[in-house]
């Protein structure tokens, strides 16, 4: 706990003309943060955003020392507040869970306590903004540079004018380039935001122009916003950012709710009204004259309610040309809250000159997104480019196959406590367990059934049922999360607009390496000859002196390993449950299907292909990620009637029936 | 005694005899139709003993439901050959269709009756409104979709139960049959479909409240007073009736020459396109067809089961669907009622708890853990070992006989 | 264990004072959670704990002299299965009460079953209310108990201006949101300012939803993120939080659906300081949530289980509902219903439980800090909230009121006096 020795020299030469006028009783006491903060104390124990100010107005006016510090503590939770006697506490854990007390002002020990005698201090995100707020003007000249950068960040997050000269006393001490540069970037936005000289202001806003960052956009729109209003004329000294015309820009009963809101013109009863003020004067059983039972048509009321209004029991319902005569006498129109026309200008041009460049940079956000998505599709698929596209087997249980991958990182994960390790382990790990049960499963069904595809569909379906329930027995129906090593957990930013994760830069460079090792096995190898000879004319290759037998049981391991290892990657970026591999058959027979049957390709393509699609849907209809799943689907079944064969289609021999 | 005869066999160029007796097997599923009918109404809550409660009647009326597709897609895929994995979208379209009836005019009724005692009539705006508000409420929404228009007329809704599965049947079939999408492939596409259907539904834009479904179907305007017991009942009797005229039509059907034809497609496609048949116009008649009966073994499951959500058409039921066919024995109408039945009910025994879990010491079976995984293992035998499905093993007694 | 002296004397007292106890020995209590399918990560859970509770009051003498014996179903996940199996429950098994549910989806399939056959409904999750069924009580959250706080808390201690709602598509998160989006026009945030999306169960592509998200901060407020994401889906939502390193400084993030379940195993170093808001949390230091915790960690057989809100709501459900019987003198559930009302039991968090006549509890709302550990640090919490069935902030339920004690009536529109309608929409 070295924050408590620290002692708070800086506090004494930031508020030197202070001093003089200390208070008496406080400086006489030996206690005299304690006894500020009992002034103060219940906003202190139960701090929330709105009253934390008060309390740090009153702390940093008393000037006690260690405020400082006790500040720190309090953000941090290191504060309690004893029950009864209602004085405050450090505190230090003891190995049996009990708390020994230090003194706020002496740091000395006062006493242990069971932690339900005391409240912890627990300020909330917002009051600890505001407290780190006020202890910038300390910490930015901190000796300690994590302090000074923590610091900055709370400056940033809490912009106020004060803090510009307490920067500017900060970059010429600020020893440190990358923080000098920070603080200097920092400066420039206050001043753009709260500069009173126009010109230095305006200067500052031109200079954001084409900065694409957030919080340089985030303060120019904030310059820019503007509120809704309306007048008789347009007002001279306002500066007005647009006129809505009545009926284009703006509903016209939207605007005539304004005018009577305001009072200038009578309301405008809604259907409700009209039926209640009905309501109110029934009379013998009808209402002006019109019987009730009649009074199921809105014209009808109409009808009684103009009877009501001649009598003038009701106020008047305003026509559609009174409303438009009503509207038409005032201006409505959007005004900037900042005053100075110069400086929304340049606000506005500012952001108009970053349009374009943000544009391009979603865009390659986008594309980004779907080159990820598309990679993960293709690994998903990858496995079954070989035991469907290869082989012809319809394999339904693939997605489970994936699913042990992903279940057996899961195991190695909870036997290696190192995630890096774990995750080297668990790689081939899941290879060789779904290798082996891939082979299984081809020795004991799919061998039986390679004459009759539509039953393999069925048996292997069976085996995927029974494969799903066995993983929820073992494993329960609790999502497992595979956890990746931490340089692979964090993401890769390009600014502030485009980043993307490193788990899917993974992803996306393991879908890469298994399609050139796939390419590699199936054209260089003596393997990959025999497994296309096998598949193009088994007997042929029979007698050539090749086991087939052999050849699609390796085949079909190889697909089914690759689907192992998919799983690992696929848990590492989503989830480890026994539903996994379900909800990624589907959509892997399509990419296979879509991509072109027995071409590796075509499988790249058709991954491409779907996860450009689904995000281009998205980038459309970004409220709605169920539509894209949609129209996808929809489009890959169009594309299918009308390019059977999908993108890349076999010819000749090769293309097989 | 006559003892049901394979289907697949083909009857020689006799003279013409009566087509039940040339399908015993019609009479025999009949007569067994009509006993269980029978015998369910006379231990039923609501019209008998009370020997089986309703919530019994109401699965086995289910059932019976479940068997008509059955027998739907016996026809697509053990005579004609083509292995539809979205017929349950079918199915689901005709129980939504219904369902929005049912909803619709339930919810005026309410609604009508709340109004009613205010002082002044309601106009047909609010009644309207207040049946949006009613229905769409619980999705965040007060706004009666375009699709809804119509929900209020029970004629309009209850040709929508055989409108909507039969064209989308025939859209689709027509586009897969046209581009020659056949084995594997068509049933990637049509699971597909049915994905997307069931996708499609789950948004909530779509204006079928999204993944909440449709609910309270079990209640039947015009019959609010009546008790479940007693509609349960007459489901039962609809789904019966149902099931039986479902199953005679398709037995003569597949009885005539078109029978033939639809079974030669099954065996050899090719041949039977050059012999000059239409192919393609046979696949379609049968893709169609089924998925209109489909559509109506839907329209009387979900008033029973109460509540339909897309839940219900995601790709996993219909391959149910085959499972259920293969099991009961392809190519013959009763074995994918056997299998249905045999199937859906042992299911709905296992994982309701019903039955008792067995204590092997050391390990304790739960039923409701394993039953899937001993459902899966069996279906993988009975594919490997029993192409026929239980439903061959009458072929095996008519063997057996002297 | 004070508990359970404190129910063995509230059974004396109770037996004493109905005197002689009318009930079909044993008391059949039906347990009604997916033990598969997809929920089955969230209500197996509760299947436990309502067995734990059972065996406890078994072991303090059973109710009105009987045992209590529970009847399991496994709904599967699976919708019409819960109205087949309600049906079942009541009319075959005759039980006396169940409990419950999880999603409002499942709960609105029982609904018509229940109020057909009058049984006795113990919903234990915070749900969108726009509801009050004779037959159910909530003893979870209801909007105004939950969301609205928690929006509140956004507004005023974190000062967010723009607000991102991601919900999972189905009728929680779709009302909530709703609710939530009249609330926050109401208080003066701009339409522009109020981001909606809604993504599918089991979501797991988040890199895009969270992109936009963080692009919202360039409109010039601070940015808060309203999560009603349910099950599997919020592992990848919180694993792209956390590699986009978005810390809960820059946009925090407040959860409905997330408690110490759905975060157990996840790995929450990085996403220290999001939010959660409950009426519970395992980390209240108080000495009944200390017993029940030990309880529950005896029970299970594993020290490292967690309890949360849903657990919590079970464990006031159930011994209110034992009291009421008691009061009652019979598990009779018109009796029982009437007896509900008023009922108090104190929270694992300290303060008293109260069941309001229109069904719904008043309960504490907590807001808790995801801490390393993952656990929750409670950063605020409020005195008793009554839940209220019908929101103020939607046209179409602000002149709605429950109230079955003095009116009669769930549906009760204040506006024209009349009860609108005795059964439920579902």
């Amino acid at each position: 706990m070295q924050r408590f020795i620290h002692i708070a020299t800086l506090l004494a030469c930031l508020a030197l003309p202070a001093v003089m006028s200390a208070q008496p009783a406080l400086a006489q006491s030996d206690t005299p943060l304690q006894n500020v903060l009992q002034t103060v104390r219940e906003r202190v124990a139960n701090p929330s955003r709105g009253t934390v100010p008060e309390v740090l107005d009153a702390l940093l006016a008393a000037e006690a020392p260690g405020t400082v510090d006790f500040l720190r503590a309090w953000a941090e939770r290191g504060v309690y507040e004893r029950q009864g006697d209602g004085l405050f506490f450090f505190a230090r854990e003891e190995a049996d869970r009990s708390l020994t007390l230090l003194d706020i002002d002496r740091g000395t020990e006062a006493g242990q306590v069971g932690s339900r005698d005391v409240n912890q201090i627990r300020p909330n995100a917002g009051v600890r903004r505001e407290i780190g707020a006020a202890l910038v003007q300390f910490e930015l000249t901190d000796p300690d540079p994590a302090r000074r950068r923590a610091a900055l960040e709370s400056a940033a997050r809490s912009p106020d004018p004060d803090q510009i000269p307490a920067l500017e006393i900060a970059i010429e001490a600020e020893s440190d380039p990358a923080l000098a540069a920070r603080m200097a970037r920092l400066h420039s936005l206050l001043i753009a935001r709260f500069e009173t000289d126009t010109a230095i202001r305006v200067a500052a806003i031109e200079n954001l122009s084409g900065d694409i960052s957030t919080e340089a956009r985030r303060v120019l729109n904030q310059l820019l916003a503007t509120r809704a209003g309306f007048a008789e004329t347009l007002p001279e000294d306002t500066n007005i950012a647009r006129i809505r015309t009545p009926g284009q820009d703006i509903e016209l009963a939207a605007a005539y709710a304004q005018l009577s809101d305001a009072g200038l013109a009578p309301p405008r009863p809604g259907r409700n009204a009209i039926r209640d003020a009905l309501r109110a004067n029934v009379v013998n059983g009808s209402v002006g004259g019109i019987q009730v039972h009649q009074l199921d048509t809105d014209a009808a009321r109409r009808e009684a309610y103009r009877a009501l209004e001649d009598a003038g029991t009701v106020p008047p319902l305003p026509s559609q040309a009174e409303m438009e005569a009503a509207v038409a006498t005032h201006v409505f129109f959007d005004a900037y809250l900042e005053p100075d026309r110069a400086v929304t200008n340049a606000a506005r041009d500012a952001l108009d000159s970053t349009r374009t460049v943000i544009s391009a940079w979603q865009f390659l956000g986008i594309t980004l997104d779907a080159l990820s998505l598309a990679s993960i599709f293709f690994l998903a698929a990858i496995g079954l480019a070989i035991t469907f596209g290869v082989m012809r087997v319809i394999n339904m249980a693939h997605g489970e196959f994936i699913m042990m991958g992903a279940y057996t990182g899961y195991v190695v994960q909870t036997l290696i406590p190192s995630y890096t390790l774990s995750l080297v382990v668990a790689l081939p790990l899941a290879f060789a367990v779904a290798f082996a049960a891939g082979v299984t499963m081809e020795r004991l069904v799919i061998r039986h059934l390679y004459t009759r595809p539509l039953e393999t569909l069925l048996a292997t379906f069976g085996i995927s049922i029974a494969l799903q329930q066995l993983a929820k027995n073992i494993f329960g129906t609790q999502a497992r999360p595979l956890t990746a090593p931490d340089w692979l957990a964090g993401a890769i930013r390009f600014n502030d607009i485009v980043s993307i994760s490193t788990i899917r830069v993974a992803i996306f460079v393991m879908a890469l390496m298994f399609l050139l090792l796939l390419l590699y096995i199936l054209n260089r190898t003596r393997l990959g000859l025999e497994v296309r000879a096998v598949t193009q004319n088994p007997g042929m290759a029979a007698s050539m002196g090749i086991n087939p037998g052999r050849i699609n049981m390796l085949t079909f391991g190889l697909g089914s390993g690759i689907a192992g290892v998919a799983g690992v990657a696929i848990g590492l970026y989503a989830q480890v449950t026994s539903e996994m591999g379900a909800n990624y058959i589907v959509q892997s027979f399509m990419t296979v299907v879509v991509g072109g049957v027995g071409s590796v390709f075509g499988t790249l393509a058709g991954a491409g292909l779907i996860g450009a699609l689904q995000k281009g849907i998205e980038w459309f209809n970004p409220a709605n990620t169920l539509a894209a799943q949609t129209y996808m689907v929809l489009f890959i079944i169009l594309f299918i009637q009308f390019r059977p064969k999908g993108i890349v289609a076999l010819k000749g021999r090769a293309a097989g029936d | 005694m006559a003892m049901p005869v394979s289907e697949t066999t083909h009857a020689p160029p006799a003279p013409r005899r009566s087509f039940l007796h040339e399908n015993p097997s019609v009479l025999w599923f009949m007569a067994c139709l009509g006993l269980f009918t029978l015998i369910v109404s006379v231990l039923s809550e609501g019209m008998g003993t009370g020997a089986i409660s309703t919530s019994l009647v109401k699965i086995l009326g289910m059932t019976l439901c479940l068997c008509l597709i059955a027998i739907a897609m016996d026809l697509v895929w053990g005579y004609c050959g083509i292995l539809s994995l979205g017929h349950f979208a079918f199915f689901g379209l005709g129980g939504y269709a219904i369902g929005m009836w049912l909803m619709y005019a339930r919810a005026e009724i309410v609604v009508r009756d709340n109004l009613a005692a205010g002082t002044i009539p309601p106009t047909e705006t609010e009644v309207a409104e207040a049946v949006a508000a009613q229905i769409f409420g619980v999705v965040g929404s007060s706004e009666l979709p375009l699709i809804w228009s119509f929900a209020g007329s029970l004629p309009f809704q209850l040709a929508m139960v055989v409108l909507v599965p039969g064209l989308l049947a025939l859209v689709f079939g027509w586009l897969a049959f046209r581009s020659r999408v056949t084995g594997v492939y068509l049933s990637i596409l049509t699971q597909a479909m049915t994905l997307a259907l069931s996708l499609y539904l789950f948004q909530n834009d779509t204006g079928l409240r999204g993944n909440n479904g449709l609910a309270g179907l079990q209640n039947i305007p015009g019959f609010l007073d009546v008790p479940q017991s007693v509609l349960s009942v007459w489901f039962f009797w609809a789904s019966a009736a149902a099931l039986g005229a479902g199953y005679l039509f398709f037995a003569w059907v597949v009885s005539g020459k078109f029978g033939s034809v639809i079974r030669a497609i099954r065996d050899n496609e090719t041949r039977v396109r050059f012999l000059g048949y239409n192919v393609e116009g046979y696949k379609l008649f049968v893709f169609t067809l089924t998925a209109v009966i489909s559509g109506i073994a839907g329209a009387l499951y979900y008033p029973q089961a109460g509540i339909i959500n897309p839940a219900e058409i995601a790709p996993i039921a219909s391959i149910y669907l085959a499972v259920w066919v293969a099991i009961g024995g392809r190519g013959r109408l009763y074995g994918a009622v056997i299998g249905a039945a045999a199937v859906s009910l042992l299911s709905s025994w296992l994982t309701g708890g019903g039955a008792p879990n067995i204590d092997l010491g050391f390990y304790r079976i739960v039923w409701t853990d394993w039953w899937l995984v001993l459902l899966g293992l069996g279906f993988v035998l009975v594919t490997l070992f029993f192409p026929r499905g239980i439903g061959g093993l009458f072929d095996y007694l008519v063997r057996k006989k002297p | 264990m004070t508990k359970k002296t404190l129910l063995a004397s509230a059974t004396a007292t109770a037996l004493l004072a109905a005197g002689p106890a009318l009930a079909n020995c044993p008391i059949q209590v039906g347990v009604l959670h997916s033990l598969s399918g997809s929920m089955a990560i969230s209500e197996t859970t509760l299947r436990d704990v309502m067995l734990m509770l059972i065996e406890q009051q078994n072991a303090a003498g059973g109710l009105l002299g009987c045992e209590l014996e529970a009847v399991v179903v496994d709904p599967a996940s699976d919708w019409p299965l819960f109205a087949e199996l309600t049906r079942q429950l009541l009319s075959v098994n005759e039980v006396d009460v169940i409990f419950g549910a999880w999603t409002s989806v499942s709960r609105k399939a029982m609904l018509p079953v229940l109020e057909e056959l009058n049984g006795l409904l113990f919903y234990p999750v915070q749900y969108e209310g726009q509801e009050s069924s004779r037959n159910v009580f909530y003893t979870g959250a209801a909007p105004n108990t939950q969301a609205i706080p928690a929006v509140d808390y956004f507004l005023e201690e974190l000062g967010v201006e723009s607000f991102a709602l991601l919900g999972t598509d189905y009728v929680y998160p779709r009302t909530t949101n709703a609710i939530l989006e009249a609330y926050l026009l109401e208080r003066g945030i701009a339409p522009e300012n109020i981001f909606v999306n809604y993504t599918p169960f089991g979501h797991s592509d988040w890199s895009t939803i969270v992109s936009d998200v963080v692009a919202l901060g360039a409109g010039g407020g601070q940015v808060g993120v309203i999560s009603t994401i349910n099950g599997d889906a919020n592992i990848g939502f919180y694993t792209e939080l956390a590699a986009q390193s978005i810390s809960a400084d820059d946009i925090p993030v407040v959860a409905f659906s997330v408690g110490e379940e759905e975060l157990s195993g996840l790995d929450t170093s990085r996403l220290v300081g999001h939010l959660a808001a409950w009426n519970y949390f395992m980390s209240a230091d108080t000495q009944a949530n200390e017993e029940f915790i030990a309880a529950w960690h005896e029970f299970i057989g594993d020290e490292s289980r967690v309890t949360n809100d849903p657990m919590e709501a079970h464990y006031i459900g159930f011994n209110m509902w034992v009291n009421a019987v008691e009061a009652a003198g019979t598990t009779d559930v018109d009796a029982v219903r009437e007896a509900m009302w008023g009922q108090e039991f104190p929270n694992l968090t300290g303060g008293m439980a109260v069941m309001n006549p229109n069904h719904h509890l008043s309960k504490p709302v907590l807001i808790g800090e995801i801490r390393a550990d993952g656990q929750f640090d409670i950063i605020s919490q409020t005195e008793e909230v009554p839940g209220e069935a019908w929101s103020p902030f939607l046209p179409e339920s602000a002149t709605l009121t429950s109230d079955w004690q003095a009116l009669g009536c769930g549906m009760f529109d204040t506006a024209t006096e009349t009860c609108v309608q005795m059964t439920s929409n579902y």
